[in-house]
């Protein structure tokens, strides 16, 4: 049994002009420690899969299932980091991880939740500004935080939605390491920390080809929306944790990456 | 000091030819010197142009600044219930406001947040709150006065009423208007409802509650002098009745442009709250 099971997702808007339909029969399965990205062009829905994956949005017909679990709301075993960052502005940082572990586990003493805190603001690089406010850190920051919040519940599932669309070429690349690292670390070394075993199931929405490339296992590419569905699913096979320079050095990379071209503007010949 | 301040404007103004520079704050406060300087200018001659075309009925500034100059040079003087200085009659009715604000804030936060948060209960409300907002608060006086019987209490009750609404409407409308990201962050992450309450709501809503309460106060500050002046007793409301009922206008003027600078210290109050208390994005 698949870890994560999208089950004939379809979601549909009532809107004045009558039903305005942006999913139909989205089927979806997703194995433990898979890191899997949605892309395609924008207004396909891709975003709304992922909602109704983080229980934010609810599916018009189909079902979720996290671990054999149905999911039927949003809860912090499927951490969510948004586009737009999403921080609270008047807490600091250090208090906007803070807060979000309080809340998840407030059974834990004060220290057990400052060392949580410590730990992965400093995977981050941001236990030095941890006293800043959201409004005097830069886009590539405000991000970082968010992407230390949303490890820092040690979630089951991650779900990442454009979480580098904001950000300059050179920040996006260093955050898609951070990630990566974060990963690891989240993975192994802390299993002492976190009897949890720390996140490594991602699915990450992206209208970035390279974005999607470097960071996963499989690609699910969408159709064009209305009613947009899984138009194909394409596998990554180069082992994961990737270097980015051997990575782009290797065929297999262009020919993903051209692959990918064809199914979303089409094929070169019909330019 | 205030002479050196007048030495600076000649200085600055014939030097800015030459080059001369200023600092921008000092430039930018000499500005704004000059064009209150200019501003109070413009109304000093109105007035007293309007003073002599009205043969001396409308006391001429001269006159009052020297009555004002009077009242304050001896402003904590007690010659009984009817006879106090201008200070313990500001005390008298400052007292009256921020106890009925206070007592209206009270009452106003915790109802707008529960009509903020609740479609029921703002269903419930907003027909009350939308009747009575308009009504003068003023007419709550009689009521005020059969309910406790008493001049004071009615006095403080007008001004509670007064307080309400605008903290009421201001507050519910920032709690209805708490971004999606912000509850979406407390959905996902499960915040307890002290939590979501201590966390996103009190800390966004703030800035509205704050406006809110300083609209209140602006209106509570404009209705205390026709309170008073209907109660009688100390305050500044009844100060001004009692120096028209001893024919002099100069007294009343002289309230008038204290009551002014007294509204404009509370409303610059409230004003820097309110900026230490908002957040950008």
């Amino acid at each position: 049994m698949a870890y994560l099971d999208l089950q004939n997702i379809g979601k549909v808007y009532p809107t004045k002009q009558g039903d305005f339909e942006v999913l139909r029969n989205v089927d979806l399965l997703i194995d433990r420690g898979e890191f899997v990205s949605l892309i395609g062009h924008s207004g396909c829905g891709k975003s709304t899969v992922l909602n109704i994956v983080s229980g934010l949005e609810k599916a018009t017909t189909g079902k979720v299932f996290l671990d054999g679990k149905r999911i039927t709301g949003p809860g912090p075993e499927r951490g969510v980091v948004f586009q737009n960052y999403s921080l609270l502005p008047w807490l600091t940082v250090w208090g906007n991880v803070y807060e979000v572990v309080d809340a998840v586990f407030p059974k834990r003493t004060k220290a057990e939740k400052d060392e949580i805190v410590e730990h992965f603001l400093t995977v981050v690089g941001l236990w030095k500004h941890r006293h800043k406010r959201p409004d005097e850190i830069s886009g590539g920051m405000k991000q970082r935080a968010a992407i230390a919040r949303a490890f820092a519940v040690k979630p089951q599932v991650l779900l990442l939605d454009e979480p580098f669309g904001a950000l300059d070429a050179l920040t996006r690349s260093t955050l898609q390491d951070e990630l990566v690292n974060l990963m690891k670390s989240t993975g192994t070394t802390d299993e002492r920390e976190f009897e949890h075993i720390g996140t490594d199931t991602v699915i990450m929405v992206t209208h970035d080809i390279d974005e999607a490339i470097f960071l996963s296992d499989r690609i699910v590419v969408m159709t064009n929306g209305p009613s947009a569905t899984i138009d194909t699913i394409i596998k990554v096979p180069v082992k994961r944790p990737r270097d980015r320079r051997e990575l782009i050095n290797q065929p297999v990379y262009n020919e993903l990456k051209q692959e990918l071209l064809e199914y979303l503007h089409g094929a070169p010949a019909a330019h | 000091m205030s002479k050196q301040l007048e030495h600076n404007v000649k200085a600055s103004s014939v030097s800015t030819g030459k080059g001369f520079a200023l600092p921008p704050y000092v430039k930018d406060a000499l500005r704004k010197l000059g064009y209150l300087v200019g501003s109070v200018a413009i109304l000093v001659l109105l007035w007293e142009l309007a003073s002599r075309f009205s043969a001396q009925s409308l006391p001429s500034p001269i006159s009052t600044f020297g009555v004002l100059w009077s009242i304050l040079s001896d402003p904590f003087y007690n010659y009984g219930p009817n006879d106090k200085g201008i200070a313990l009659q500001f005390a008298a009715s400052l007292q009256r406001v921020f106890t009925g604000f206070i007592l209206g804030a009270l009452v106003a936060i915790p109802l707008g947040i529960l009509m903020g948060v609740t479609p029921f209960f703002k269903q419930i409300f907003e027909p009350i709150v939308e009747v009575l907002r308009p009504v003068s608060p003023l007419a709550w006086f009689p009521i005020g006065l059969a309910v406790f019987q008493s001049v004071g209490p009615a006095t403080i009750f007008i001004i509670f009423i007064t307080s309400l609404w605008p903290t009421v409407v201001n507050t519910a409308f920032g709690v209805s208007s708490i971004p999606k990201d912000h509850r979406n962050v407390a959905a996902v992450f499960r915040f307890s409802k002290w939590k979501y309450l201590t966390k996103i709501l009190l800390p966004y809503t703030l800035p509205h509650i704050l406006t809110g309460l300083r609209l209140s106060m602006g209106v509570a500050w404009l209705v205390i002098v026709a309170a008073e002046m209907l109660s009688g007793g100390v305050g500044i409301g009844f100060f001004v009745w009692d120096s028209w009922n001893a024919l002099s206008l100069e007294r009343v003027i002289a309230a008038i442009i204290l009551i002014g600078l007294v509204g404009l210290v509370l409303d610059r109050g409230f004003h820097y709250i309110q900026k230490r208390f908002t957040y950008g994005g």
